[in-house]
């Protein structure tokens, strides 16, 4: 990994980070396996560099990025909670941009009303790929409402930790949505297109009575085989007493982001 | 002679030793701290993983006495109360250590989530099981004891049942672990009264030459 240079950006908590030992080895990507290790273990093999993210669809530029124009944006430090649909949660220091800065210079028509995302396909150097049991359709995907792409606390991550993303977590470009749960943060993501029907996401599509398209953090609505209340954060009280918090609604965020859903039935809109 | 018989008794408490190993060296792992992540979910996941693996081995010493002539009947009861053991260490640590012993939690989620409601149930047949392993209620119970051990069947099918719908998708693991729990019943159900008569036949040919 490089190092990468950022300047400190708003909306970070105050909160202890967790460690990089933990954000590094405690993955879901399922890509390289349905291990929470599996990522760490099993994504030497992949080439993030080069990279190409594609941006099309109802804009009026469509656009490539290469890794060096997505590090090119002004990268800030967000220290964002990041809260797991499986009921743990962690504090990680993601170095970003905010995605509507992207999107600003694709210039989304009138008629978009959603962002679409895709993961890259390589099953060559993504073990999780090939073989006869594969968890999930490839490629993965995942979907945003054009009004959440464009909210600032969306960014678009190419770093943690001061340096390049390490493959387990999404290299070299990512989303985070710190107010959702972290499937919605799609992984080495190569293509965005923006348009007007509310796309399907993977965890959606596989099981949509556990996981619905918007998926905000919401200690209210339980996931049907596990409640929501509650969360431990990774890395906090150690083994024999860990970490047990209350969830928040909107993961902590419902201030800067709860407006956004004024009207919605967040309990049908899970 | 006597040495046979020493090892043989011996042998019964090595795997016990052996049994509790992989338990004492994931718990000292996660309490120095190097287990990754949520460890106490890895640490509960491991202990559920074993129990199942304990239970399965059980219920294969008598097919692979009747199929391979090789008789581990002795190790039989060590095995079980192992996989009791492992149970109870497995649902201890969802309690205390995960759960923090926040009963309205536990209760509702026992209620509720069908995956523990039959992980509880399992637990809960295992108990008279773990307590009839004496040879006191082997001889106490004769053929009952037989019949009330049959449970092990519902058991094992519980245990893979609650493992494979815990998990978020269907990976090679728990999918292996319900087909060998399938074939184990599936012998003791349809295939074992044939292996015997057509062994008693054999031995039956073999006694009139």
């Amino acid at each position: 990994a490089e190092t990468l240079k950022s300047k400190p950006g708003p909306f970070s908590t105050d909160e202890t980070p967790t460690s990089f030992m933990d954000v590094t080895n405690y993955n879901n990507f399922y890509e390289f396996g349905s291990g929470k290790s599996d990522p760490a273990s099993n994504s030497g093999d992949f080439r993030p560099e080069p990279w190409t993210l594609e941006v099309g669809g109802l804009v009026a530029k469509p656009k490539t990025f290469d890794l060096d124009e997505l590090r090119g944006f002004d990268l800030e430090d967000r220290l964002y909670r990041m809260r797991c649909v499986e009921a743990w949660s962690m504090v990680i220091p993601w170095i970003g941009f905010p995605l509507s800065a992207l999107l600003d210079q694709v210039e989304p028509l009138g008629s978009a009303k959603y962002v679409a995302f895709e993961t890259v396909v390589r099953p060559e150097e993504m073990g999780g790929q090939r073989g006869l049991f594969q968890p999930l359709p490839w490629p993965y995907v995942e979907g945003l409402r054009l009004d959440e792409a464009r909210h600032p606390l969306a960014i678009l991550a190419v770093g943690l930790y001061g340096q390049t993303l390490p493959n387990q977590n999404g290299a070299p470009v990512r989303l985070v949505v710190p107010w959702k749960y972290g499937f919605k943060g799609i992984k080495s993501i190569v293509k965005m297109t923006l348009v007007e029907e509310q796309p399907v996401s993977s965890w959606e599509r596989l099981q949509p009575s556990e996981y619905g398209f918007y998926a905000n953090v919401n200690p209210a609505v339980d996931h049907p085989r596990w409640s929501q209340a509650t969360e431990i954060r990774i890395g906090e009280g150690g083994f024999l007493s860990p970490g047990r918090r209350e969830t928040l609604p909107f993961n902590g965020y419902a201030e800067q982001v709860a407006s956004i859903y004024d009207g919605m039935d967040l309990a049908a809109n899970y | 002679m006597i040495a046979s018989r020493v090892w043989r008794s011996a042998s019964v408490w090595l795997v016990y030793v052996v049994g509790f190993v992989p338990a004492a060296w994931y718990f000292y792992l996660g309490a120095t701290g190097q287990i990754p992540g949520n460890a106490v979910k890895v640490f509960e996941h491991l202990l559920g993983v074993w129990a199942l693996r304990f239970l399965l081995v059980t219920l294969a010493v008598t097919p692979i006495r009747d199929l391979f002539g090789i008789n581990l009947i002795r190790y039989r009861r060590a095995l079980g109360l192992l996989a009791f053991w492992y149970v109870v260490m497995h649902f201890s640590t969802y309690m205390i250590l995960d759960q923090a012993l926040n009963f309205q939690v536990i209760v509702n989620d026992i209620a509720k989530r069908p995956f523990i409601t039959i992980g509880m149930a399992s637990f809960a047949l295992l108990i008279p099981l773990a307590i009839t392993s004496n040879s006191w209620s082997i001889r106490k119970l004769g053929s009952r004891w037989n019949s009330l051990h049959k449970l092990s069947y519902v058991i094992i099918l519980g245990g893979a049942l609650h493992y494979l719908m815990a998990v978020r998708v269907i990976t090679p693991e728990p999918a292996i672990y319900m087909a060998i729990a399938a074939v184990l019943v599936g012998y003791r159900l349809f295939f074992r009264s044939r292996v015997l008569a057509w062994r008693k036949q054999r031995r039956a040919v073999a006694m009139a030459r």
